[in-house]
């Protein structure tokens, strides 16, 4: 808390490169990770289940659509219909009988395949023409999934995922299902992390800026955009194959439907585009808070003797969920990130911050 | 195939098409003066349709009386959100703005299914469902007068646009710091036309209503308004009325075709690849103004 930026010093660009310039901010990333290690063991079950899994998750797919969207600035409304590829490749390879571990490199890369499809919309349009060609593209692909029997598993349009099983170990337990949740997390993120410090991440972001400007400089920003799509799109797919396998055990076409898409997007804007800890802000915001805000008036309401009805209770949520994402728009248009960096910006220089004026 | 029912296919393709062009006059108000995609406007077509029926069936006003109620309602509300909301994204990148109008469509909709619930109402419009026979073809009345209503609001705009207010309503989508500089209020043109839209949300949704009933299946009607409205160009009025006629009948007379091929369902296929080829092929549509980016 006391002035962390003292002794901080970066005398050559190796050390200005590097992921934590400041001490403090690695500190307390690796004291996070341990929580996040830690979980299963200081928190109730139902808690890691039905609250961190699909957290991390969530947050994984997010990041990717925040490569797409808030890395190399392409709009993009049919993240969900990508999700839903890598899920259904992966499961119907793991039923085959392929080990999961491939099975989810396969959902992945067809997903890639896909997804690149939604980069050629990019490659002659961008802004908001980008983002209602994705979002059609997604109503083909909900018609395709709900109207082919051969992937939605049957007249019941249900797929049952098998057991997921990782290195020779079958995973059944809550514990197994979130280390699985955390460890892709975690991989994802520190990719991420990465990203920016790479000649690839450069690129995405001048094609973000303007992408003549970038090809006149050399980008080449039909490439970077096909790999920026490419790439959200096999974390996509490998999302949406651990989503069902862990989370959803069945896996079922409205569960990427299009409101899903919406919702990925909301993620993301709402933390904040191009912000990795943004992201998970982002989600928890958008993932979490509607149910527990339905908890508070339901709970509320008893305890007052008011009598909501019931379809007024189902319907609190989805207005709690569009209200946050207007508000948080409102209040800080660069989203949750850069609220959260704002914070971490005074309390770094706390108590000498007249030193910087 | 019949030519008789090829006709038939066609021309309640067409009036169909015409209650899309009802929805999607309000998007193409709302982006020629700020060019903001209104993705809410499914909401605010679902709002106006609820206050609708509110007013004529819980407060028990006969309907002259309650559509206007209802437009004056919404007139307000239109006015609200980009007082409130869109104003202080002025100049931001799209997607957030984007984003903002999903926001207020998810909002709008949830808060509406809170206050009077999910069960589907009807409209009652007093319209016969009698059929209409055009030597032989059959024609439904309630999209006639549909029809009829989309065709009204195209003229008035048309009348509307070109009166003094209308006029500044052009200046301000065609450059709005000029239009600052002359001294017009950019910010009340612009509140302006959210207000009309929202006033044509009120309009598509009697119509719609009456056809499928008042319910959330109203929001559902922007993929089709979207499609319209980027197929007739995106500022364009007379746009939006021509593409809603064209969409209608590509929609009716294919899905014909096509339902018997791949087992039902295929509007919704269609509609989806008249965006996708429109974006494609010509992204500002038929009538629409085509920008050219500098760097």
């Amino acid at each position: 808390m006391f002035y962390r930026l003292s002794g901080v010093h970066h005398a050559n660009y190796v050390s200005d490169s590097r992921i934590f310039k400041v001490p403090a901010d690695r500190n307390l990333t690796a004291f996070i990770f341990l929580i996040g290690l830690a979980a299963p063991f200081i928190m109730p079950s139902l808690y890691l289940n039905s609250y961190m899994l699909p957290w991390l998750i969530w947050t994984a797919a997010a990041l990717g659509l925040n490569l797409v969207t808030g890395w190399a600035g392409q709009l993009h409304l049919g993240y969900a219909a990508v999700m839903a590829v890598g899920a259904y490749s992966a499961i119907h390879a793991a039923r085959f009988g392929v080990p999961w571990e491939f099975a989810l490199i396969i959902g992945g890369l067809a997903s890639s395949v896909i997804g690149s499809l939604f980069a050629f919309a990019a490659l002659r349009v961008k802004g908001l023409y980008l983002a209602l060609t994705t979002l059609a593209m997604q109503f083909v692909m909900d018609w395709v999934l709900t109207h082919s029997p051969a992937i939605s598993g049957g007249s019941h349009a249900s797929l049952q995922s098998p057991t997921l099983a990782l290195l020779g170990q079958d995973i059944t337990s809550d514990t197994g299902y979130y280390y699985v949740a955390f460890g892709w997390c975690v991989l994802v993120t520190i990719f991420m992390l990465n990203l920016k410090r790479t000649g690839l991440g450069r690129a995405l972001v001048a094609v973000r800026e303007k992408d003549f400007a970038a090809a006149i400089l050399g980008v080449n920003s039909f490439y970077y955009k096909i790999l920026a799509f490419a790439t959200s799109s096999f974390i996509a797919g490998v999302s949406g194959a651990l989503l069902v396998a862990t989370f959803f055990f069945l896996a079922a076409p409205e569960q990427f439907s299009v409101n899903v898409s919406i919702q990925v997007l909301a993620m993301v804007i709402v933390g904040g585009l191009g912000s990795i800890i943004g992201s998970y802000f982002g989600v928890a915001l958008i993932l979490l808070v509607p149910g527990l805000v339905n908890g508070i008036v339901a709970g509320g309401s008893e305890a007052l003797g008011m009598q909501i009805n019931v379809e007024t209770l189902a319907h609190i949520p989805n207005a709690v969920y569009g209200a946050l994402i207007v508000i948080v728009l409102l209040i800080e248009p660069l989203g949750l990130g850069k609220l959260y960096g704002n914070i971490r910006d005074y309390l770094m220089v706390w108590p000498f911050d007249q030193l910087r004026k | 195939m019949d030519l008789v029912f090829l006709a038939e296919l066609a021309i309640n393709g067409a009036l169909t098409g015409l209650l899309y062009s009802l929805f999607a006059i309000g998007l193409v108000l709302i982006y020629k003066a700020s060019s903001v995609p209104n993705l809410a406007q499914g909401g605010l077509t679902m709002v106006g349709a609820y206050v609708v029926v509110a007013l004529a069936s819980d407060v028990g006003l006969p309907l002259w009386l309650a559509i206007p109620l209802g437009a004056v309602f919404m007139f307000a509300l239109g006015f609200g959100i980009e007082r409130v909301a869109l104003r202080r994204l002025a100049g931001r990148p799209v997607v957030m703005i984007l984003m903002l109008t999903l926001g207020l469509d998810i909002f709008l909709r949830g808060v509406t299914l809170a206050i009077w619930g999910g069960t589907s109402r009807s409209m009652d419009l007093g319209v016969s469902y009698e059929p209409l026979f055009l030597g032989d073809i059959f024609i439904s009345r309630i999209h006639l007068v549909g029809a009829g209503v989309a065709i009204g609001l195209f003229v008035a705009f048309m009348i509307f646009f070109r009166s003094r207010s209308g006029i500044k309503l052009r200046a301000i989508a065609d450059d709005y710091m000029a239009s600052w500089s002359v001294g017009i209020s950019v910010e009340r043109g612009v509140g302006l036309s959210w207000a009309l839209a929202s006033v044509v949300a009120v309009a598509a949704g009697v119509i719609w209503g009456e056809i499928q009933g008042v319910d959330q299946a109203l929001s559902l009607l922007l993929l089709k308004g979207l499609t319209v409205a980027v197929l007739g160009g995106l500022d364009s009025i007379l746009g939006a009325v021509v593409a809603g006629i064209i969409l209608g009948i590509i929609e009716n007379v294919g899905s014909d075709f096509l339902d018997p091929l791949v087992g039902g369902g295929s509007r919704e296929l269609i509609v989806a690849a008249v965006l996708i080829l429109t974006v494609m092929i010509r992204p500002h549509g038929l009538f629409g103004r085509h920008d050219i980016e500098r760097v």
